[in-house]
């Protein structure tokens, strides 16, 4: 795609992904990926987690180190805290997403961002994980991402990139939207 | 009983609705022997496939067919599904279309020469094939439609014809464009009450600043842009359609005049599980953020060209609708098994048929293979889908300059390819 001389530098490679997407819209099965993650109890809530290798483009891939996470529970679940909860991983997830994506798309759209941060939160009711109450549910009720964007843009244009990064979020789509879960026992 | 003879002629164009017929126009005015086959009379799919108060979304002037236009005395009107019927059924009379009804076509397949086309009257050889049949012939379903329970009538945007086919009680409208939209409103006036899953839609004003949007996207060339002009077409081909309608007071009927009137909104429906519960996606609210921010860069555009053109002063002030209201927590699932709903409505699109094209110019997700509708096969032809060609090809004004273009181009195919000798 011949592109006008670009003047914004959020540091998003875009040239190199609408090659992506163009290799792997001829060769469909490059594009199946798997994420893999691997789990250690370490004591208590308290278990460690490590993320090195995944698949795609038809072969074994692997990431430049191992990345590792703690989590756990607070103190007044009568935890350690050795680690953030699992639930605000997830926040961190979605985030992280999210903001890749504006980053992405605002590249794509040849607007420089100056400073983008975000802010979650997850309403929970915990009557849920206790058991106490089978009408409330065990996840979030609801989740708000509250976005301070800063940018050479017009407002209408910063609303538009964050609603294009949420239509095409992998995160935002787990969890939104069912997703089947397998859990066995070796 | 099958004709035993095979006949010939230069080129079979296959579907007389409003885009094969602008074809046989075209072929007649270069002279170009054809025939056109159709499955049942002139304009069979508005006769069998629509619902019974649907009106075209495009106004009365707006339905203009090489050698033939509205000559009627409401111009900005929409027409009714009976009228739509009688324009295209005058329209193959004024231009004496060679039309045969009561033909299915079973195969098209190539030969030495060009195509062979069975049909249940019997075989045509041809030089050349136009592809007319439609982008609409199978109504898409999700694959979870088997697990809603049986008691739940389902229908399609193709099946549904009016409220009274649907038993008393609430009923689930999968589907915010054109189609569903419509739909949701008119079976929501009937008392029965009405929840509306929305995902992907494009909101428009039916009238924008005193004038009909339909207008403003002639005028300023929208729908004249070119599928080779756009940058990602492919992407372009797939959008619903504008969730516009035919309404008689030329109100906007957008998700906000839905839930003024009582309907509820539900995000984009994600699956069904086996146990019957409806599960509804998170996204509501940033669907509706899309759509409104999509139509503000439409409007944006109209704007831009209106201040161009000196449109201003003849059109009233730019200004904006006000936004899609989403409710702070819409439900995220539904339990199909208590009762509560009757029915559902499933608005999700169409697709077309090729089952019958032997010929191997489908991609691996069954969608032709063409160029601005010249197809990957030599002297075969598309009509009438989604910006084929122009952003207006699915449209009955769009008809025509593609016919144009296409006819000429099938014109200069036959000649330099000279007419074997068919044995």
């Amino acid at each position: 795609m011949a592109e006008a001389s670009s003047t914004a530098n959020n540091g998003v490679n875009v040239a190199a992904l609408i090659a992506a997407r163009e290799a792997l819209t001829e060769a469909p099965a490059a594009a199946q990926f798997k994420w893999r993650a691997a789990c250690e109890w370490k004591d208590g809530t308290h278990s460690h987690s490590t993320v090195e290798g995944f698949y795609g483009l038809g072969q074994e891939q692997h990431h430049k180190r191992t990345f590792t996470f703690d989590a756990d529970h607070p103190e007044i679940f009568a935890s350690e805290d050795k680690g953030a909860t699992p639930v605000e991983y997830v926040l961190v997830g979605l985030a992280s997403c999210l903001t890749a994506g504006i980053a992405a798309v605002a590249q794509h759209r040849n607007i420089q961002l100056r400073s983008v941060t975000a802010t979650l939160e997850g309403d929970m009711d915990v009557q849920g994980i206790l058991g106490i109450d089978d009408d409330v549910r065990n996840g979030f009720g609801g989740i708000k991402v509250t976005y301070k964007i800063d940018a050479d843009a017009k407002r209408e244009d910063i609303e538009a990139l964050v609603a294009q990064s949420q239509k095409r979020s992998a995160v935002y789509d787990i969890v939104t939207n069912p997703t089947n879960v397998t859990v066995v026992v070796d | 009983m099958r004709a035993t003879a095979i006949r010939t002629v230069t080129t079979v164009v296959i579907g007389a609705g409003h885009a094969g017929l602008a074809m046989s126009r075209c072929l007649s005015e270069r002279s170009i022997d054809h025939v056109v086959l159709e499955r049942g009379e002139v304009a069979h799919t508005w006769r069998t496939e629509r619902w019974d108060s649907l009106r075209l979304l495009t106004p009365n002037w707006q339905s203009r067919l090489p050698g033939f236009q509205y000559n009627g005395s409401d111009p900005e009107g929409y027409r009714t599904l009976a009228e739509v019927i009688e324009f295209i059924g005058s329209y193959a009379k004024a231009i004496s279309a060679p039309v045969r009804t009561h033909t299915t076509v079973a195969s098209a397949r190539s030969t030495e020469s060009g195509y062979l086309v069975r049909t249940d009257q019997g075989d045509w050889l041809c030089r050349a094939i136009v592809v007319a049949s439609g982008a609409c012939n199978i109504a898409d379903v999700p694959t979870f439609a088997n697990s809603v329970p049986p008691s739940i009538m389902q229908l399609t945007a193709q099946e549904y014809r009016n409220p009274e086919q649907l038993a008393d009680g609430g009923v689930l409208v999968v589907g915010a464009s054109s189609s569903g939209t419509q739909i949701a409103y008119e079976i929501h006036r009937s008392g029965r009450p009405v929840t509306l899953s929305v995902g992907e839609h494009i909101r428009a004003p039916r009238v924008y600043r005193g004038k009909d949007l339909e207008w403003w996207m002639d005028a300023a060339g929208l729908l004249d842009e070119r599928y080779d002009e756009m940058d990602d077409i492919a992407r372009a081909r797939r959008v619903p359609s504008l969730q516009l309608a035919g309404t008689p007071d030329r109100s906007t009927l957008d998700i906000n005049a839905l839930t003024e009137i009582g309907v509820k909104l539900v995000g984009r429906l994600g699956g069904i599980s086996e146990d019957g519960k409806a599960q509804f996606s998170g996204s509501l609210r940033n669907m509706c953020a899309l759509s409104d921010l999509k139509m503000g860069r439409l409007l944006d555009r109209i704007d831009e060209w209106a201040q161009k053109n000196g449109f201003d002063d003849a059109a009233g002030p730019p200004h904006r609708l006000p936004p899609t209201r989403v409710e702070p927590a819409p439900p995220l699932g539904m339990d199909l098994t208590i009762g509560e709903v009757k029915a559902i409505i499933w608005a999700t699109g169409y697709r077309p048929d090729y089952s019958w094209l032997e010929v191997p110019v489908l991609d691996r997700k069954g969608r032709l293979r063409h160029d601005g509708g010249i197809v990957s096969s030599p002297g075969m032809y598309l009509m009438g889908t989604q910006f084929m060609r122009r952003r207006k090809s699915a449209l009955i004004d769009g008809a025509g300059d593609d016919a144009r273009d296409l006819s000429a181009h099938l014109m200069s195919y036959l000649d330099t390819r000279p007419a074997r000798k068919m044995a």
